[in-house]
């Protein structure tokens, strides 16, 4: 294939991509903006209210940026782990593997697409929380290039899952114990300088910590860690998981007999 | 379209092909099978044969353990870009998303070849319509019937006009009016250029259409010839007789072994070296007048069964001799 053909497979993978979770918009857009206006009426206004502030700001103000990171993060993933299962067990994903298309055109169409359903939900869940709290982007270059890595990951770890995944359980384990818990223990309503040495230090393996905060630097210019080791991090680990799924799909093991 | 090379004049081209899945299961065993361009050939076997699975070797959908696969010259290791844009195929089961429109199903597989949009449209439209799917390319593909689905999966396999067409059972489960018209169109891309390999379990669907045969049993070729050559072989044949009488026995023909199946039909063995007039002359002498006669099988589904029971036979006789 040619530069030209591969940039047509590319982005038709892509456009396929989009039109899936477009058209099941019940399932795919709606549910995380109602978990969201819900997170936000709960833990912003009612109990936000009480709490009064967290790192310096109102708290509505400090969890807005956790709240939108959270459903990037979420989005990204699921979307990519449910479509590229759905393709495997419809077995649909033999369009692909007859056709001429590289494993790496395979691997960034889906990505692509589980960017754009994460990064849409997470300016959707945006605008939303300019309707519950009053904040402005403190600094627009690292806001954009922490989101877009952070999806980029996620949707990375949701190829794998969806590879290694026989059925639909294998597809629900790791967002209902692994990345859920990792989210919520992820610096998205509370400061880690709240915690003490041991949880703090326990706290800083998470990888969802740095993304979280490096987005809440961002926007309200308040962080509990370096930014510079956020960006190594989400980097470091956007690579590993890159060349996992690339070697996966080379390999084919999960995916031809 | 790639064009061929014009002194390729081998459409497929495999060589000591082996096949061992994780659970240890040999399923091929080192099987040589070549296919000349233009060829409409036939792939028989029982199941578990090897069929599918050759089949998914050579288009990459099984990882093959031995052996080489060529297609148009182009090895599917070293070259399976270009290799890959000479195929196309038509899997035994529905493969594609039961949620989207048959139109999106085709102008997305012409995407995965690097076909632009606007081409891929304009085929899109031409094969729907020569298989009868325009009047439905906008409903989901669930809501199709069983030969409909079948159907656009002959298109989705043709979006990118392969030179190279593997058809794995494409006609099962479908009516014989469809199966005909199915039999049609394939004989039509066949006399366009299109080689054509079909795997099939109507056996008379594989002497109708192919010029060529290779029948496989237990990971290995047992025969690998021309329908004419391999018909030659056949070395008897046998036919129902039904009489106008009511017979409570069947009658003695001499060195025509007869069976009655019931009190109107008989079923007879007539070997190649001998005549049917010989039939007709003992009945007849017998007072038993015969209103008509038909073959008891196709031809070609008797030799099928000779072939494999005689292969396993002889497979049991060396596992007895061990």
């Amino acid at each position: 294939m040619n530069k030209h053909q591969k940039w047509v497979a590319f982005d038709t993978i892509l456009r396929r991509e989009i039109r899936r979770f477009m058209r099941i918009w019940p399932q795919t857009l709606l549910p995380p903006v109602i978990t969201i206006v819900l997170y936000f009426v709960i833990f912003g206004q009612l109990i936000g209210s009480r709490i009064g502030t967290m790192g310096g700001l109102p708290y509505i103000q400090f969890v807005a940026p956790g709240l939108i990171m959270m459903s990037v993060i979420t989005n990204s993933y699921s979307n990519v782990v449910s479509s590229f299962f759905g393709s495997k067990f419809q077995r649909n994903i033999e369009e692909l593997l007859v056709s001429p298309t590289p494993n790496w055109i395979i691997l960034l169409g889906y990505v692509a697409g589980g960017m754009c359903r994460g990064l849409g939900v997470g300016a959707i869940v945006t605008l939303l929380s300019l309707y519950f709290a009053d904040f402005s982007i403190h600094n627009v270059p690292i806001t954009i290039a922490i989101v877009l890595m952070t999806s980029l990951m996620f949707s990375l770890a949701g190829l794998i899952n969806a590879i290694f995944a026989a059925n639909f359980d294998d597809i629900s384990i790791i967002p209902t114990f692994v990345l859920t818990p990792l989210t919520y223990l992820g610096g998205v309503f509370y400061s880690i300088e709240l915690l003490s040495d041991f949880w703090r230090n326990l706290s800083m393996i998470n990888p969802v910590l740095y993304m979280v905060n490096a987005f809440r630097y961002g926007i309200a210019g308040i962080t509990d860690i370096n930014i510079a080791w956020s960006f190594g991090m989400v980097g470091f680990f956007s690579l590993v998981l890159f060349f996992s799924a690339l070697y996966l799909l080379e390999n084919g093991s999960r995916l031809r007999s | 379209m790639i064009p061929l090379n014009s002194q390729e004049k081998t459409a497929l081209s495999i060589k000591n092909l082996g096949k061992v899945y994780d659970d240890s299961f040999e399923a091929l065993k080192g099987i040589d099978l070549d296919v000349a361009q233009g060829d409409f050939f036939a792939l028989l076997g029982p199941n578990g044969a090897g069929k599918s699975t050759t089949i998914g070797i050579i288009c990459s959908l099984v990882r093959k353990t031995a052996g080489s696969v060529s297609i148009f010259g182009h090895d599917i290791d070293e070259d399976f870009s270009i290799a890959k844009q000479y195929i196309g195929v038509v899997p035994q089961e529905f493969n594609f998303n039961q949620f989207e429109k048959p139109i999106d199903i085709l102008v997305a597989q012409a995407g995965y070849f690097g076909i632009k949009k606007h081409i891929a449209v304009e085929r899109a439209e031409k094969y729907l319509r020569q298989l009868g799917l325009w009047e439905r390319r906008d409903d989901l593909s669930r809501n199709l019937s069983g030969g409909m689905k079948r159907r656009l999966m002959i298109a989705r396999a043709l979006i990118h006009e392969p030179q190279l067409l593997v058809l794995d059972e494409p006609t099962a489960g479908v009516d014989i009016e469809l199966r005909r018209s199915m039999w049609e169109f394939l004989r039509e891309i066949n006399e366009q250029g299109t080689t054509i390999i079909l795997t099939t379990h109507y056996l008379e669907e594989a002497e109708s259409l192919c010029r060529n045969i290779a029948i496989i049993d237990h990971g290995t070729i047992v025969q690998n010839t021309s329908i004419k050559a391999l018909l030659k072989q056949l070395n008897k044949e046998t036919f129902i007789f039904d009489t106008q009488q009511a017979l409570t026995q069947a009658p003695l023909i001499q060195d025509y072994p007869a069976i009655l199946i019931d009190s109107h039909s008989i079923e007879v063995e007539v070997l190649k070296t001998q005549s049917i007039n010989q039939v007709f002359d003992a009945l007849n002498s017998q007072n038993i007048d015969i209103v008509s006669m038909r073959n008891k099988s196709n031809r070609l589904e008797e030799l099928f069964f000779d072939m494999v029971e005689k292969n396993l036979s002889d497979k049991q006789g060396v596992q007895d001799d061990e």
